[in-house]
């Protein structure tokens, strides 16, 4: 996947001295192992600053709402699938958009390896489609990549981008999985009680910075129902009834929205993996109404459309 | 001041003599982070450690707080009159903070407790609470604490510093409180000096392993011209508006304050809040001051990197423990910020 | 130590609807405790924040002049969640101020000196306090000639008519009232915009001062017309609004580069402001 890196150049310099877009939306190399900072590059002289690796897990997407330009963007596979949820809630045009697919080999787990780290500190990670090694003080370690993917990359059947201008490269074998829910699953097996607790754990740590609220695309709203104050929803201290409140409700907001693209979780500060509250709603929805989001543009989510055989089983 | 030696052997001591005179709260393990907790022995601290995910400034400066308490019972005489929430100010050591911590407790002292008002609880927590710092031998590749006033064994703000050595801590008090605290602990014993001159080697390389970066030039920047500098553009564009970095950070203090209510009785709270929200400098009429990305990410930066050294003489409020470049979800790092900062030509500086 | 977050409570002693469209109020507050009162010593130009228990609490700029003993006054814009359950309090009912809080008009420094009072809308508030506190008998003779221009959108929108009246009719004051536009033909004051009748009215600069209270857009007319009659940034004195909340320049909201507008202001001369970013 490295050698996107030339060609993503390439192809926003073209587009950009040829006035075809505005500007470029990619990845500027991170300043801190495992990270990169989403960059946009409006002069064909600056497309070096561009830059693709296995870090590059924050969507893209989040950055086109309601932008007036043309702008030529990155995208992977569940990058393009928000742009394409994007489209049919009007948050960008088609027309606007030059899209550069990224077909995914899956991004790495930065918090995961820090974890395997423990003290020790990275201070160089290099990355290929096989390995991860890591340097630093007295230190020296090689991962299995296939090992330490992001949780949402370990289970991506869409790794290729489902709308686009033109490749980086030629589309991916998609992974075939028996079971992409079997941490839901596990959930769900659980007593009330057992769910109530691991929900309770899971959440504690919540400092309602909303980084996963920001970092994802579907959160577009001026005013987001937590923030409302005539009438007030939602608490804003860091009260469990609250924070629970705020997470369960955004899962909600994202239900047959959400592509699962684990940009929520690669920004949480905390660590705290929101990801089982969005996925098992995108199961649900998977479930009884066989949609999956971001896949066609010009169909609408179900939670937006009403059909008289519309399941209605769990409406009490 | 005084300085002891307490042996690795004898922490266990030494921890427990402070809690029949304190609560001891340290670094411990919290899920995957760690945080400060409470500490009974030596086996719950979570050493050795770089630092803690969230700044000392919880200790101080809870996420949330009662402040008051009303009824609002019609048929209560005291309806509707706004009451303190009784609270309780125990002794509290913290023992293994970092060095920048501390330094960054003192920089926000200067806003909470100043003549003209002082904010009681942070005041009363203040006075309560002693700080045993523990210096930095092998400080991060993202900590940049000499560059911003501080340093792996800076002393600004603690009342004990302790270097680790080999077999045992040298401790070192460095105000009244922290002779008081040394002088009636158990476990310590006579400070040699070979001891002392080993932390001094260890205090030497750990500074001189850190990153120089430059902010001599910030304080003789023309503000305004500071302000209308063209990277601004630049440097916000990745950003998401998250609170990530502001509640991270031990120099961030901006709160809210909020009524909830619960039936016939409610409180008035305080939560944390971020100047990087949209919605934090929104007027009643609708009008948002700050109403662009742009302007809220340059007001973090100006605030910490320029308008508090206009406006104390001191600072930058930073410290350089870099959680906030190791947090943010999209790696806008406010090393490179101060370089550009710093490297900006303006005309001479104008303090307000 | 006291807790500077807490407020005095007050009873509602009376209500009375300003403006035409109802939406602006002015609350006459008694302290509950005498003690409160002694301790709320203020000057023209500061503000408190009005507290309600479960609601929240408003930063309001004074309109009583520390003159008038007994009593705060307030006028209160019905914009949100607070000032909404505000309005529908009534006569009796208690709740909380805050303060003084912020600094004041330097009206010390400006003894001997012509002063010019320009106001928009319902930030006249603070104005009043101003002009009460100096046609004062005991204060009147410090100051050099005043001259107030106010203005309001119609007839209906302006707010102390009672007193408006009672001020044209004296000999110590220059009045210069104006509205936007007048159905009413027994309307015998001012038509214009306010900068407009400013250029109209506004006498010599010279030994003067300006102090300006408005919404944002009339400052911005008004300030160039002033600076036309000689005006310097100086000598032209405003008061910022600006969302506080605790009011004591702790909590951090309403920072403006190096000041906090609830602290080290609201009132700044147009030399400050012009070295403060435009973020308010």
């Amino acid at each position: 996947m490295l050698e996107y890196v030339d060609k993503i150049r390439d192809i926003a310099r073209r587009l950009l001295s040829e006035n075809k877009v505005d500007v470029v939306i990619g990845f500027r190399q991170g300043s801190v192992p495992m990270m990169s900072e989403p960059a946009v590059i409006s002069r064909p002289e600056d497309v070096d600053e561009l830059y693709w690796d296995y870090n590059c897990g924050i969507n893209l997407t989040n950055y086109l709402t309601k932008r007036p330009d043309r702008i030529g963007i990155v995208a992977k596979g569940c990058d393009s699938r928000n742009i394409v949820t994007h489209m049919v809630e009007n948050q960008i045009k088609r027309e606007q958009l030059y899209i550069i697919g990224a077909p995914c080999h899956g991004m790495i787990d930065r918090s995961r390896i820090l974890a395997a780290l423990g003290d020790q500190e990275p201070t160089k990670v290099v990355v290929n489609d096989s390995e991860i090694v890591v340097t630093g003080p007295g230190l020296e370690r090689k991962f299995d990549r296939k090992e330490y993917l992001q949780n949402n990359c370990a289970t991506c059947i869409h790794r290729n981008p489902v709308i686009y201008d033109e490749l980086l490269a030629a589309p991916v074998e998609e992974q075939k999985l028996t079971n992409r829910y079997a941490d839901v699953e596990k959930i769900e097996a659980m007593s009330p009680d057992d769910k109530w607790a691991f929900f309770d754990k899971m959440l504690a740590p919540c400092i309602r910075c909303y980084a996963c609220r920001n970092a994802c695309p579907l959160c577009y709203c001026p005013t987001c129902f937590v923030d409302e104050a005539r009438p007030q929803w939602v608490g804003k201290s860091i009260d469990p009834t609250d924070v629970r409140t705020f997470h369960f409700l955004r899962a909600y907001h994202c239900a047959g929205r959400c592509t699962d693209c684990g940009a929520c979780e690669r920004a949480c500060p905390v660590n705290i993996p929101v990801r089982l509250l969005t996925k098992k709603l995108n199961k649900d929805v998977e479930d009884l109404y066989g949609f999956e989001p971001g896949m066609v543009p010009d169909v609408r989510p179900p939670l937006d459309v009403y059909r008289p055989d519309d399941p209605g089983g769990f409406i009490k | 001041m005084t300085s002891v030696i307490i042996a690795k052997s004898k922490l266990n001591d030494f921890l427990a003599s402070l809690k029949s005179g304190y609560q001891v709260l340290g670094p411990i393990h919290q899920g995957d982070m760690i945080a400060f907790g409470p500490v009974n022995k030596v086996e719950d601290l979570a050493l050795p450690y770089s630092n803690t995910r969230l700044s000392i400034k919880s200790v101080f400066f809870p996420q949330s707080e009662r402040m008051f308490g009303y009824s609002l019972d019609k048929e209560d005489a005291d309806a509707g009159i706004i009451k303190e929430t009784p609270k309780e100010y125990p002794n509290r050591v913290v023992f293994g903070l970092r060095p920048c911590d501390a330094k960054a407790v003192t920089l926000v002292d200067v806003n909470m407790d100043n003549p003209q008002y002082q904010d009681p609880w942070w005041v009363k927590r203040r006075e309560t609470t002693t700080l045993i710092g523990l210096g930095c031998e092998h400080p991060c590749s993202t900590c940049f604490c000499t560059s911003m006033g501080s340093g792996p064994f800076d002393e600004t703000g603690l009342d004990v510093l302790l270097t680790e050595l080999p077999d045992a801590y040298l401790a070192k008090s460095l105000t009244p409180k922290g002779e008081q605290l040394l002088k009636q602990a158990k476990g310590t014993d006579a400070a040699s000096p070979a001891g002392e001159k080993t932390a001094a080697e260890i205090k030497t390389k750990a500074e001189q392993a850190l990153p120089k970066l430059e902010t001599a030039k910030l304080k003789d920047k023309n503000m305004m011209e500071l302000f209308n500098a063209r990277f601004w553009e630049r440097v916000q564009f990745a950003c998401i508006n998250c609170g990530a970095c502001t509640f991270l950070c031990p120099t961030c203090w901006c709160f809210d304050i909020q009524d909830e209510v619960s039936k016939k009785a409610g409180d008035r709270i305080r939560n944390w809040d971020s100047c990087m929200f949209p919605l934090f400098t929104l007027h009643g009429t609708g009008h948002n001051p700050r109403d662009h990305k742009v302007q809220r990410v340059r007001q973090r930066f100006m605030h910490k990197l320029k308008y508090y050294i206009d406006k104390y003489g001191d600072g930058p409020a930073c410290v350089g423990c870099g959680r906030c470049v190791q947090a943010c979800p999209v790696n806008i790092d406010i090393r490179n910020v101060i370089t550009l900062m710093n490297e900006y030509q303006t005309s001479a500086g104008t303090k307000a | 130590m006291g807790n500077p977050y807490l407020p005095y409570p007050v009873r509602i002693d009376e209500i009375i609807t300003e403006t035409e469209d109802k939406n602006l109020k002015t609350f006459k507050f008694v302290f509950l405790n005498p003690a409160d009162e002694q301790a709320f010593k203020y000057e023209p130009g500061q503000f408190a924040e009005l507290s309600i228990a479960g609601k929240g609490e408003i930063p309001i700029g004074i309109a009583s002049s520390p003159t008038e003993t007994g009593f705060l006054k307030f006028t209160v814009n019905k914009v949100g969640l607070v000032t909404s359950h505000l309005h529908n309090m009534s006569v009796g009912d208690i709740m909380g101020v805050r303060g003084p809080l912020g600094n004041w008009y330097p009206l010390k420094q400006l003894e001997g000196k012509n002063i010019v009072i320009v106001g928009g809308g319902f930030a006249f508030t603070t104005l009043r306090s101003t002009i009460v506190y100096l046609l004062q008998p005991e204060n009147r003779s410090r100051f050099g000639d005043i001259t107030v221009i106010y203005g309001a959108r119609t007839p209906g929108m302006l707010l102390y008519k009672d007193e408006l009246a009672a001020w044209e009719q004296r000999s110590d004051i220059h009045m210069h009232i104006t509205v936007d536009r007048a159905d009413d033909p027994t309307w015998k004051y001012n038509v214009g915009f306010v900068p407009a009748i400013t250029e109209q009215k506004a006498p010599s600069a010279e030994n003067a001062v300006a102090i300006v209270c408005g919404p944002p857009i009339m400052i911005k007319f008004t300030q160039p017309v002033l600076e036309k009659v000689g005006f310097t940034p100086e000598t032209i004195i405003m008061s910022l609004e600006m969302r506080m909340k605790c009011g004591i320049g702790i909590c951090g909201r309403c920072n403006l580069g190096t000041e906090y507008v609830c602290k080290d202001g609201p009132v700044f001369t147009l030399a400050q402001l012009n070295n403060l970013p435009k973020e308010y």
